[in-house]
């Protein structure tokens, strides 16, 4: 068995794995617990009106929309959950066997369970005074418009359902495994970029491909998902573990030949984001352009939170003071002064301002530490927004009212960017991004970033050794508040008015989930991670690919963070610093089983390392 | 050394001026007090020994002159200005460097970066410089890069090839000792303090440490306070002395005169130990 199992990435010990357990040698207090736990989850989002607020969306022709998917997710997940198995020095592995599908089995039809319960409490009980928020039409989806006895016996066989092929996934080899996955989550993935995909294929002429993929009123046709399941599975088989081991060629490339092949994928990625837009139509155009945004503020806070350590909850604020100056700098209506600069002069005005006031707000929340700093930024982040909407300043900011009709960004007279044409804007979001991202390149490596780093690792050695950390933590948070300045300036010229609620608290959090999800301190890791937030979940008030989702937006961000933290704390690409930082335990414990540890040199002599990485 | 310890007395201070010198120096921690009143020169070249028992306000002093504490009374100076009031920041660009009793590196920055990232404060490339690339920017990074080469060097094998990249606390305890002192000698000081360099280590490191010391002295010129609780370890290194106690300096003098001092045994061994 061992011989023929793929060479692993790692030089891990692999013992060979025992006999399948029976099928019934379970800890059923263990499926049990997990199977409740997914029970308890599948109702709480039942009641959060999630299944019938989501069933609007097709996925699959005529047998799955989005809200019976969110039910399927969680039995299936239990399931595949339960065959974990520990893999640790001593303990022994067991193959996958019946015992693995048994169990799912078991666990998912306890968390099916949970619905088939609650669908009998909805049928005879007036559920409706504490819990608000689930619809009448519940009852109808989780019966699927029969009988309530109907919703105990299809809920208790869908979970068993789901449950087992969790199990049975386990089963599979990892070859196959990664095909089955890589099916599903392509049928999955196409339906969820629907209308992206529709789009870019208008603006490629292909209309005929998608025409067959997709049904008219939306979600992917039996045929076409049967179609893509197989040509994806093909290709996971074909191109199996390919992909990784260009991806380990490359990070093993040496200097000048790996800066050589980093020049060219940014190259190709820039290719791509210039020529895209080109084929796209305006909603895709508008979606990039969100999530540019979204990227060039997520940017500029991973200068503050990645690279310096410090944790800025009001992060908004600056989004906020770039935006309402550009407002007030640009716009005939602007209440009190309206110089009505070109956008690119009002911009460098703009800069200035908000580095100022990034100078302002830092300068005494700086000198605080860790907790008490992040709370601090919270409240200058609100004082900033009610500043914007008081009485007091509505003589300059409208107050409530905002500032509208705030004229599109005029490039050297070339060209006006305004959000009609969400092309140009996704253009002009794409070079600042350009900018950030090479800004934040930059800095972290240069004796700035490193002084950053070492801030962050242990601010009191840090100013030891010589370290102005006053000056660098200041300077970080500067950086980031002129980042932000630039998304905000866009953004008053894209929407074409500034409002007080549009700088909400809410603002900062998406912003630091996106960050942190996508992996905190690693540029393309915040950039997936908006990509993914706000492209398809959509940020705090604009839509993504997953238009219903937006009422339940908060509540999955707060899901997958959570999720995050057990599973991935780095983040969803993290940076290497970061992962090493978070798992330096486990790192040092794989560096002493591969003898790579450098061991207390009593000899006098010099240690050699057994294994020379 | 003779000539060293010939400068240590009274009238050759009056010729060469210290390179530290604490001026009744206290430091009180509410009714505490670590450091009462406390005299102490170091001239330059010159490797002083602090000892002391438990709780003599030892670490106090690094403390207090790296203003990591703040001074209740009297005054530090170093070269002719008082660093009283300084940040400790500003105490190490004045140019005195220390270590930690507790290792503090980095530890998740590579060996090379916790050298590079301690030259701060002697290098001056801002934020524009790396932003443009310029071309002393470059010339500066690569500076950086080797001085901390360099200072690696000195440690012999240990500390350079592979494991320059590597994460810091991937080192062994020793080398994670080393690698303070090599963070120390990187801010390009006068004074390095080393506080119980060799504490937790073997009988041989300690003894590869000692020599390092008088190295670090003879080779790159540093003047070095040391507290050490290993005696054989001050008896080897030590120019001089300083024994204290409940903050107060009980005896100063090369080794074998505060060995045999009778209050340095009462301080260490507990009031009639000295009898005989």
């Amino acid at each position: 068995m061992t011989a023929t199992l793929p060479p692993t990435s790692s030089p891990q010990l692999e013992a060979p794995l025992a006999a399948p357990r029976p099928a019934l040698a379970h800890d059923w207090r263990r499926i049990a617990r997990m199977g409740s736990i997914a029970a308890f989850a599948q109702v709480f989002i039942a009641l959060s009106n999630m299944p019938v607020a989501l069933d609007g969306r097709t996925m699959v022709k005529p047998v799955l929309s989005l809200g019976y998917l969110v039910l399927l997710i969680l039995p299936f997940a239990a399931g595949y959950r339960q065959g974990h198995q520990t893999k640790l020095e001593g303990v022994t592995q067991h193959a996958a066997g019946p015992n693995e599908v048994v169990g799912g089995l078991a666990c998912g039809m306890i968390a099916g369970g949970g619905l088939s319960l609650l669908a009998v409490l909805l049928a005879n009980f007036d559920l409706r005074d504490p819990l608000v928020n689930w619809s009448p039409i519940l009852l109808d989806t989780l019966t699927f418009g029969n009988a309530p006895w109907f919703a105990v016996v299809i809920w208790l066989a869908i979970g068993a359902g789901a449950g087992a092929s969790g199990g049975v996934l386990r089963l599979l080899g990892p070859r196959s495994r990664r095909a089955t996955v890589t099916m599903v989550l392509a049928v999955i993935g196409a339906a969820v970029l629907e209308s992206l995909m529709v789009d870019l294929a208008d603006g490629l002429r292909l209309e005929a491909l998608t025409d067959r993929l997709y049904a008219k009123r939306g979600g992917v046709t039996w045929p076409g998902a049967l179609v893509l399941a197989a040509v994806s599975g093909g290709l996971a088989v074909v191109g199996r573990g390919r992909f990784r081991t260009a991806r380990a060629r490359l990070a093993n490339l040496e200097g000048a030949k790996r800066s050589r092949a980093n020049a060219g994928l940014i190259l190709a990625a820039a290719a791509v984001l210039i020529v895209l837009p080109l084929f796209a139509g305006k909603l895709t155009n508008e979606l990039l352009a969100n999530v540019g945004l979204f990227v060039l503020l997520a940017l500029g806070l991973n200068v503050v939170v990645g690279l310096a350590g410090i944790l800025d909850l009001g992060y908004v604020a600056f989004f906020a003071v770039g935006s309402y100056s550009a407002a007030v700098l640009t716009a005939a209506t602007s209440p009190k002064i309206s110089p009505e600069m070109p956008w690119l002069v009002a911009l460098i005005v703009v800069v200035v301002i908000t580095g100022l006031v990034g100078l302002f707000i830092g300068a005494p929340v700086i000198r605080m530490r860790g907790d008490y700093l992040a709370i601090v930024t919270l409240g200058f982040g609100e004082i900033i927004r009610l500043l914007f909407q008081s009485d007091w300043l509505s003589g300059w900011f409208g107050g409530a009212q905002g500032i509208t009709l705030i004229p599109g960004a005029n490039i050297f007279g070339l060209t006006e960017v305004s959000g009609t044409d969400p092309r140009r804007v996704f253009y002009l979001v794409l070079a600042f991004c350009a900018l950030a991202i090479y800004v934040s390149w930059r800095l972290e490596r240069s004796r700035l970033g490193r002084a950053w780093m070492a801030v962050r690792e242990d601010e009191t050695v840090a100013e030891a050794m010589g370290i102005n950390t006053v000056n660098v933590k200041l300077l970080a948070f500067v950086v980031g508040a002129i980042l932000g300045s630039f998304s905000g300036a866009i953004f008053a010229a894209k929407v074409g008015s500034v409002f007080p609620s549009s700088f909400l608290i809410l603002v900062s959090i998406v912003i630091l989930v996106v960050v942190i999800f996508g992996g905190m301190g690693n540029i393309v890791g915040v950039i997936a991670g908006s990509a993914v937030l706000i492209g398809v979940l959509g940020g705090p008030k604009q839509p993504g690919l997953l238009a219903e989702f937006s009422e339940f937006k908060l509540l999955i961000y707060g899901a997958l963070l959570v999720w995050m933290m057990l599973a991935r704390p780095e983040g969803l690409i993290p940076s290497v610093r970061r992962t090493r930082e978070l798992h330096q335990v486990e790192m040092a414990q794989d560096a002493w089983l591969r003898g790579q540890v450098d061991g207390e040199d009593g000899g006098g002599g010099d240690p050699q390392p057994t294994v020379q990485p | 050394m003779t000539d060293v310890q010939a400068a240590t007395g009274p009238a050759a201070a009056a010729v060469r001026q210290p390179l530290l010198e604490t001026r009744r120096l206290s430091v009180e921690f509410g009714g505490l007090k670590a450091l009462d009143d406390l005299d102490l020169e170091i001239y330059e070249g010159e490797i002083v020994s602090v000892i002391g028992p438990n709780g003599a306000g030892k670490t106090t002093l690094f403390n207090a002159i790296t203003a990591t504490v703040e001074s209740s009374d009297g005054d530090i100076v170093f070269e002719g200005r008082s660093l009283l009031g300084l940040d400790p920041n500003r105490v190490t660009s004045s140019g005195i460097a220390r270590t930690f009793q507790n290792v503090r590196l980095f530890a998740n920055m590579s060996v090379l970066e916790n050298v590079m990232v301690s030259q701060h404060c002697r290098t001056k490339q801002h934020a524009f410089g790396a932003l443009l690339y310029t071309r002393a920017f470059r010339r500066e990074e690569a500076e950086i890069r080797q001085r901390a080469e360099k200072i690696l060097e000195f440690f012999g094998t240990r500390l350079v090839g592979y494991r320059m990249d590597q994460p810091a606390f991937t080192l062994s305890y020793a080398n994670r000792r080393r690698l303070e002192i090599a963070r120390a000698m990187a801010t390009q000081p006068k004074l390095i303090l080393l506080d119980e360099p060799v504490a937790g280590m073997n009988p041989v490191e300690s003894a590869e440490l000692t020599g390092l010391i008088g190295r670090l002295r003879d080779e790159w010129g540093f003047a070095i306070v040391v507290i050490e609780h290993d005696m054989g370890v001050v008896r080897e290194v030590s120019d001089r002395v300083v024994v204290l106690d409940h903050g107060v300096k009980i005896a100063e003098g090369d080794y074998a005169d505060v060995a045999n001092d009778p209050q340095v045994i009462e301080a260490y061994l507990g009031k009639g130990a000295g009898d005989p």
